[in-house]
């Protein structure tokens, strides 16, 4: 793995452009700023075409003789399917809005990061091939062939896109390069051209249920571990269930909740609180993930592993499903989901067991988002709360992208943390809510291989972080998503190193009073809390 | 590249303008140009427009710019983040009359440390909406050549425009700032670095093209003067389909309306369909009610997925030794096809 | 289509504004307008000759009329000197509407086909109304 620069030495960013226009200045793959090839494995595993053995660093990536036919009827097909995506070919001006909103931009310096830049690169294709003005004019319409190294410059940049649509909010037009960068994966996995660290999660999620692909009773066991830390931390029983018929609501949370630091501890605070409700609830190991890698990937991918919520919500015969805290896979639940695999009418509109609030807004996907859930809940006075067991907690809030800008999900949260800790401050006004940076690891980016460019594409995020630290001693970076809770600890570790990272449910399995609980002497970490001493 | 270009480009097409009526080749200046390209202008719109049509909105995908409407006693933002027509309208209204995305630029600096700074960026904003203001009071002002009788409004738009009554011919304010506009739109092309960077010929293009256009007419309004009810003759001629070309209108007024004429053709095929393409754009659009109302997809297809009894099947031991409860509880039939 | 009810009208508005000036003058253009010089003034001299050429008057009257108010309000000059050498009274009245003493053949039609308001009326009486009761504004 490529050794990563200090980050004194990253943080010196060259925004003056090449010399040379950038139809002529080719890719460079320098290590660290890229991810591996997908493996044929993995690309077998989700039925890929073109499932090979490839590296990127090869001149030869193994494409199928025809492949440029195979990427202009792919581009032909999707412009006949998508009005955004002929919409932005045709109408953006260039007025470079979009520039500076890119946070790989920012972090990088480099011109082909520009959102304007990177759906260029998709654009000139294009022009040659589909418009009447580039068949004529050529280079002077903007137009170029499709060749070997414009593929493999597609392939750098749209794998250099976290598709968290921050450029669409400020672009004149609503052009969302989010759009082309997802649709451009899409012709370029019609050569088998993914990355593993998208197509592995996807495959593994296809065939056992979840990214990490635990299989049931490995699903089941992970949950099962934090039950006995649980124990220990409340002296509380805790006993969800699992694939349990019957239920009045399914579960979903992304897996990386139940496997990795810091998720595992929002994950403890979704059983405490479901517990504490005495909810009638259920997790699956069929439906074991709600993220989404396959939306890395395909619009179809990310169909067929979504698929998985809805059936398993009708095969277990619940009424309605809560989602736990997410980014992309709220998106998906938000704009996607009941277009795809709906209607979901086996399903009962959401209506809280505990408030007897009816989720009015989830009426047709009948799928709650567990910080509206929970905001209800505080709302009405159902919950016991000592938000001084986060006392030793000053708290900021990342608003992830695709929840912010796929959904609107803001203030939700925020209310949640207003309620269960005391010191809670606002990073500056241009990085959050719908101007929220992302983490710069989304969108199945969050390999290890590529750790330069996800620091340098989080030097944003980070640095925002920073402010709020030095101003208000900022401690704790609250989140509702996996991706943020795995990208950020190592984002702030790089850049901001005092600053830890949490979901909000953690913060609210802290505040928990729980009938019953033993005084409790740690948060859920395992840290004690300060001037409280063990009876 | 492009910005010396287009200025060769523009010089070209006046210089055949000026040859053009200096040969009185005025049957092709003032009725065969005008009219193909007020035709291909009109067609080539519709054109574009009925292809982004047929091209279906797959999926419900609005960016949202605040608050989601959720549990009533959050103020939902119902213009940035619409669940009603009247939401989706309002926000258009605001992104197309005042430019609404583009008022929200910053300017991002990196300073040592490093630091990012984020300082009010409203140039481009305040100077694109001088620009496309001012084109459409010049639009809707130079109206007067094609009708008999005026219309109230269009006079109340000279008079507004003039009203500052400098020097005579009352001076126009919409003249001073599109030249001003489009200068500025111009120089920040080749001056700021990433802007020429990502400039192509076809950016410089229109904006000198319509400097053009802009500075032929001030000099005939203004400087040279041209035989103006000839000239009225000339349009009212062209838009009652009965082309005449009066005597002696002037040179600089083929060079103005041959200018016109090449805008009008090159609109359909460049980026400024943009003036059409904002009302369609789905991020903008389109309500966040997608969890309210289904949104169906005209082309959607069946997938392979892969179901819980092939899942079950795979897992069935595994499944059973950990106590998870099973459908068919039984061996299964054949080896699972599990991937490792 | 898609969304075939918006669009359609999106269009039909679109057609609708861009073809307004074809479709408004179905039938209705009349025909140029000449100004008349036939005033008893006029018809009565010998040279018919302006202030200054007729080309000149033709494009230049509004600047030659907004000197002539500066000359006359601002630096109290009296006589206007052409480029012949002749001399002349700065004065709209007596001037110019002495001989055009038809203003609505005369001023008017090319001004009214033009859509063009002159602001000489806001102060200034036209020849057939020297009538202090009498609106102005024509």
């Amino acid at each position: 793995m490529a050794k990563l620069p200090k980050p004194e030495e990253l943080g010196k960013v060259d925004y003056i452009p090449p010399m040379t226009p950038w139809m002529e200045t080719p890719v460079e793959f320098k290590p660290g700023t890229f991810c591996n090839a997908a493996k044929e494995k993995s690309l077998a595993g989700l039925d890929m075409p073109n499932a090979r053995k490839w590296s990127v660093k090869d001149d030869d990536w193994q494409l199928p003789e025809n492949w440029q036919e195979i990427i202009m009827e792919g581009l032909r097909d999707r412009l006949d399917k998508y009005r955004s995506l002929r919409l932005f070919m045709d109408i953006c001006v260039r007025c470079g809005a979009c520039a500076d909103k890119c946070h790989f931009f920012i972090g990088t310096g480099d011109p082909k990061n520009m959102p304007v830049l990177r759906a260029e690169l998709l654009r000139s294709v294009y022009r040659n091939d589909f418009t009447t003005a580039g068949k004529i004019f050529g280079k002077f319409a903007g137009a170029r062939k499709l060749t070997i190294d414009v593929l493999k410059e597609w392939w750098y940049y749209f794998f250099q896109c976290t598709e968290c649509r921050r450029c669409s909010v400020f672009c004149p037009y609503g052009i969302d390069t989010a759009e082309i960068t997802i649709i451009g994966r899409e012709l370029l996995n019609l050569l088998g051209l993914n990355i593993d660290w998208i197509m592995g999660p996807a495959s593994a999620c296809y065939n056992k249920g979840n990214h990490l692909g635990l299989e049931p009773h490995t699903f089941k066991s992970s949950i099962e571990f934090f039950l006995d830390d649980l124990k220990d931390i409340t002296g509380i029983n805790i006993e969800p269930s699992f694939n349990r018929k019957g239920a009045e609501i399914l579960f979903v949370t992304p897996s990386g909740d139940v496997f990795a630091d810091p998720g595992t501890y929002t994950c403890m605070g979704y059983l405490m609180l479901f517990h504490e409700l005495g909810l009638d609830y259920t997790w699956s190991t069929y439906a074991s993930e709600g993220g989404n890698f396959g939306f890395f990937t395909s619009f179809e991918a990310a169909k067929k592993l979504n698929y998985k919520i809805y059936a398993e919500a009708k095969r277990l015969g619940v009424k309605y499903i809560i989602g736990g805290e997410c980014g992309h896979m709220w998106r998906l639940l938000n704009q996607y989901m009941d277009t795809w695999n709906g209607p979901a009418d086996f399903l009962e509109v959401p209506v809280s067991p505990i408030t007897g609030t009816r989720f009015e807004n989830t009426k047709s996907t009948k799928m709650v988002h567990i910080a509206e859930f929970t905001a209800d809940l505080i709302r009405h006075g159902k919950l016991n709360l000592d938000p001084s067991r986060n006392d030793h907690l000053n708290v900021t809030f990342h608003d992830s992208c695709n929840t912010s800008r796929g959904m609107g999900i803001l203030e939700e949260p925020r209310y949640i943390i207003n309620k269960v800790c005391k010191n809670f401050y606002e990073m500056p006004e241009n990085t959050i809510r719908e101007k929220t940076f992302c983490c710069g690891s989304g969108s199945g980016l969050n390999a290890s291989e590529n750790m330069e460019m996800r620091m340098k594409a989080g030097l944003p995020r980070a640095n925002a972080v920073k402010y709020v630290r030095d101003q208000h001693n900022v401690n704790m970076l609250a989140n509702i998503c996996a991706i943020d809770r795995a990208a950020l600890t190592a984002l702030m570790t790089y850049w901001v190193p005092d600053v830890t990272v949490a979901g909000v449910h953690e913060l609210l399995g802290n505040a928990l009073v729980m009938k019953g609980e033993k005084k409790r002497i740690t948060d859920l970490r395992g840290e004690p809390l300060p001037g409280v001493e063990e009876d | 590249m492009g910005a010396l270009l287009s200025f060769v480009g523009v010089s070209i097409l006046i210089l055949f303008a000026v040859i053009g009526a200096k040969a009185n080749m005025y049957t092709l200046l003032g009725v065969i140009i005008p009219y193909a390209a007020v035709a291909i202008f009109i067609v080539g719109v519709v054109i574009r427009v009925v292809r982004w049509g047929r091209t279906p909105v797959p999926f419900r995908i609005p960016t949202t710019c605040g608050q989601q409407k959720s549990l009533p006693w959050i103020k939902q933002n119902k213009i940035e983040n619409p669940t009603s027509t009247a939401g989706v309208i309002a926000r258009m209204f605001f992104e197309i009359f005042l430019f609404r995305s583009l008022f929200r630029n910053v300017k991002t600096e990196l300073r040592d440390g490093p630091k990012l700074d984020y300082a009010s960026a409203k140039w481009l904003w305040f100077v694109g909406l001088v620009f496309h203001w001012s084109f459409l009071v010049i639009v809707v002002r130079h109206m007067r050549f094609f009708l008999e009788k005026v219309p109230f409004l269009i006079q109340l738009a000279e008079n507004l425009d003039g009203f500052l009554q400098i020097g005579v011919p009352g001076l126009y304010m919409t003249d001073v700032a599109i030249i001003g506009a489009v200068t500025f739109l111009y120089v920040r092309r080749v001056v700021i670095p990433q802007i020429h960077y990502i400039s192509l010929p076809a950016d410089y293009f229109p904006l000198v093209l319509i400097l053009g256009i802009c500075g032929s007419g001030v000099l005939m309004r203004y400087f040279t003067k041209v035989h103006i009810v000839g000239v009225k003759a000339f349009t009212m001629g062209l838009v009652s389909f009965s082309p005449k070309i009066p005597e002696g209108i002037g040179t600089i007024f083929w060079v103005h309306i041959f200018l016109i004429s090449v805008l009008l053709a090159y609109f359909p095929f460049s980026k400024l369909v943009h003036m059409a393409g904002i009302f369609m754009s789905p991020t903008r659009n389109m309500m966040n009610n997608s969890r309210m109302v289904r949104h169906v997809n005209p082309w959607d297809y069946p997938v392979k997925m892969r179901t819980y009894a092939e899942y079950e099947d795979a897992f069935r031991d595994k499944m059973k030794a950990a106590g998870l409860p099973l459908e068919k509880d039984e061996e299964p039939v054949e080896q699972s096809e599990e991937k490792e | 289509m898609y969304g075939k009810g918006k669009i359609l009208f999106g269009l039909a508005v679109f057609l609708g504004l861009v073809t307004f000036p074809f479709y408004s003058n179905l039938g209705k253009v009349g025909a140029v307008p000449e100004p008349s010089l036939n005033t008893p003034v006029i018809n009565a001299m010998r040279d018919k000759e302006c202030v200054e050429s007729e080309e000149f008057m033709e494009a230049e009257h509004m600047q030659l009329l907004d000197d002539w108010r500066n000359m006359l309000v601002r630096e109290g000059k009296k006589k206007y000197v052409n480029s012949k050498g002749k001399e002349f009274d700065i004065s709209l009245q007596n001037t110019c509407l002495n001989c055009h003493s038809n203003k609505e053949q005369f001023c008017d039609r090319c001004h009214n086909y033009l859509a063009v308001k002159p602001y000489c009326w806001d102060c200034h009486f036209g020849p057939k109304e020297t009538n202090w009761t009498k609106e102005t504004d024509v």
